[in-house]
């Protein structure tokens, strides 16, 4: 599947002109609030018309403006779960999830009820009402009810949103299961670098209406403008040390210490490290408490706006990583392109997303 | 009861159903125009629909009589094209009570309308459904407390209607003599006291039955928006 996307739309004073195509998978569309995110999900989805603009999935043209095409969004076959539920009050969840397969027909991705109850873990809610359900259980109904439309496109428009920690935990797997299992390429609309660094396999980077960034996630977070800047490493759980509750993950940069994952050995797992839980040294360093130390190359040094701190990307075996330091750090050590460093990372300063 | 006054209770309820059924698709049509529709105008047809509740009745019966009495230019027309009379018939009876009861019917929908909150209907635009579907799946089982309501109180209005009715009808016993024209009738006669009092109970126990039901449902409605 494609996505391919190159709108202008004004509201007022705001304007938003994005182009960007998008690769199979999962793409993150990713910015602050306010930055047109969820305007451009309209687009796409039908729910606005651009002012100007062509919109096509898989070759099919859905908007162009300059021939005055407009698919309208009851037949796009592009599935939408909004950031709240939008269940359907008066129906069971059953009936809320079939309601898009009567309008569906045949063709498209072969989802059918029981698998997708099964992805989402919802057997146990079919005949309740959406009233009596929590949260996270709306939203994982609402992916249902959006993945059983067929759709060829789902966009989600930051799902996770209204739910607190626990029960995004709840609901994070299943979209995962969605991106790696269902095989319906996904436009995630979010502005949490957790979410889209453990989420996304493409991302693309909105800021005030324009598209400023997109590419892998890797190379691209570690330039998003935002205060938790990092880098992410994909990695594969190595072995557990029960003995002190850790987990080691093997990533192209060498081993991470991390504390313990529930994830079983050899499964995939990302790694997201922020830029200002790196510690830069020029020789390898001893007797030190952190437990990951990983060999690297400066890339760039990138000072912040005021220029007390800088960012400084590093090349580690192929992984890209960003430490984040003071200038005075940066002129001490002589730190330059090119330069070899090593990298401190503290097993404790990795979170659980 | 006297067999005159069975008489004008059952052609009351005849009229007033008649008036409420055939009244009904348009109302809904009317009330989703006024609360979704965006079209030059609007302000004019909420106006006309008001009007009935504004004007005097006799004005309503009236201007009834002059465009669809026989000669009028809407019954005239009527009349030759399709055969339909309704000056002095029954039929012209309902048709009074819809013109009256249509505010009310028009208000109570649009009003329920308006509550259903337009992001679940895009959602239901999302997956697949077309906008008349979406209305019929989503939209009108969500208002339907309020149909039912305004339906209630249009049931009401209509087996009430005395002015315009009498206007555009007359009161001839058997065809146009409703419950309301009955009871007028006997006040006007010597020793009709006891069956405009027998008719004045049987009036007040229909419309008691009417607002208990419209009451019920309104409360109903008010659990439902609490819930979604």
């Amino acid at each position: 599947m494609s996505l391919e996307v190159d709108v202008d739309h004004a509201r007022g004073s705001f304007h938003l002109s994005a182009r960007f195509s998008a690769a199979p998978g999962l793409t993150a569309l990713f910015g602050r609030s306010g930055s047109g995110k969820t305007t451009l999900v309209d687009i796409v989805g039908g729910l606005i018309r651009p002012d100007r603009g062509k919109i096509a999935v898989d070759g099919q043209v859905l908007v162009d403006s300059a021939c005055g095409l407009f698919v309208p969004k009851h037949r796009r076959r592009i599935g939408y779960v909004f950031q709240e539920s939008r269940l359907f009050p008066h129906l069971s969840v059953r009936s809320n999830l079939l309601y898009g397969r009567w309008f569906a027909g045949d063709g498209g991705a072969a989802a059918d009820l029981a698998s997708v109850v099964e992805l989402l873990g919802i057997a146990p809610l079919l005949e309740r009402r959406p009233e009596s359900l929590s949260g996270g259980e709306k939203q994982r109904v609402a992916i249902g009810r959006a993945l059983l439309a067929h759709p060829r496109l789902v966009l989600m428009d930051e799902p996770l949103a209204s739910l607190d920690e626990a029960r995004r935990a709840e609901i994070l797997p299943y979209i995962e299961r969605l991106r790696d299992e269902a095989g319906v390429p996904i436009l995630y609309v979010s502005h949490s670098v957790a979410e889209v660094a453990r989420l996304a396999t493409t991302v693309v980077i909105l800021t005030e209406g324009q598209v400023t960034a997109v590419g892998p996630v890797a190379d691209i977070l570690s330039l998003a403008d935002s205060g938790d800047a990092g880098g992410v490493l994909d990695a594969v759980v190595a072995r557990h040390d029960e003995a002190f509750q850790l987990s080691v993950l093997a990533t192209a940069a060498g081993e991470l210490q991390v504390p313990r994952l529930g994830a079983p050995v050899g499964a995939p797992v990302r790694a997201y490290i922020r830029a200002r839980d790196v510690m830069l040294s020029l020789r390898p360093p001893e007797e030190i408490s952190a437990l990951n130390v990983l060999a690297g190359r400066i890339v760039a040094i990138t000072p912040s706006a005021n220029g007390a701190q800088a960012d400084v990307r590093l090349d580690c075996n192929g992984a890209a990583l960003t430490a984040r330091l003071t200038a005075k750090s940066v002129q001490r050590l002589a730190l330059a392109p090119g330069r070899p460093v090593y990298a401190v990372i503290k097993s404790v300063s990795f979170e659980r997303s | 009861m006297t067999p005159e006054e069975w008489t004008a209770v059952r052609l009351s309820l005849l009229v007033a159903t008649t008036a409420t059924a055939a009244s009904l698709p348009f109302g809904i049509a009317v009330a989703w125009l006024l609360a979704r529709g965006r079209f030059w105008g609007k302000s004019l047809l909420d106006t006309l629909v008001h009007l009935p509740l504004i004007l005097p009745p006799v004005v309503t019966g009236y201007l009834l009589l002059i465009s669809f009495g026989k000669r009028g230019p809407i019954g005239a027309f009527l009349d030759e094209q399709f055969g339909i009379v309704f000056s002095f018939r029954w039929t012209g009876a309902a048709l009074a009570c819809a013109v009256m009861g249509f505010p009310l019917l028009v208000r109570a929908i649009r009003l329920s309308i308006e509550a259903v909150d337009t992001r679940l209907e895009s959602a239901a635009g999302t997956l697949g459904a077309h906008p008349l579907l979406v209305f019929a799946t989503i939209t009108l089982p969500l208002c339907l407390p309020g149909v039912i309501a305004g339906a209630i109180l249009c049931f009401a209005k209509s087996m009430g209607e005395f002015g315009a009715t009498i206007t555009f009808v007359s009161n001839i016993p058997g065809d146009t003599q409703t419950l309301p024209s009955l009871i007028y009738t006997l006040t006007q006669i010597p020793g009709g006291d006891a069956g405009a009092m027998r008719l004045t109970l049987v009036s007040i126990a229909i419309s008691m039955v009417a607002l208990l039901g419209s009451e019920l449902l309104a409360r109903r409605i008010g659990v439902r928006q609490m819930a979604a």
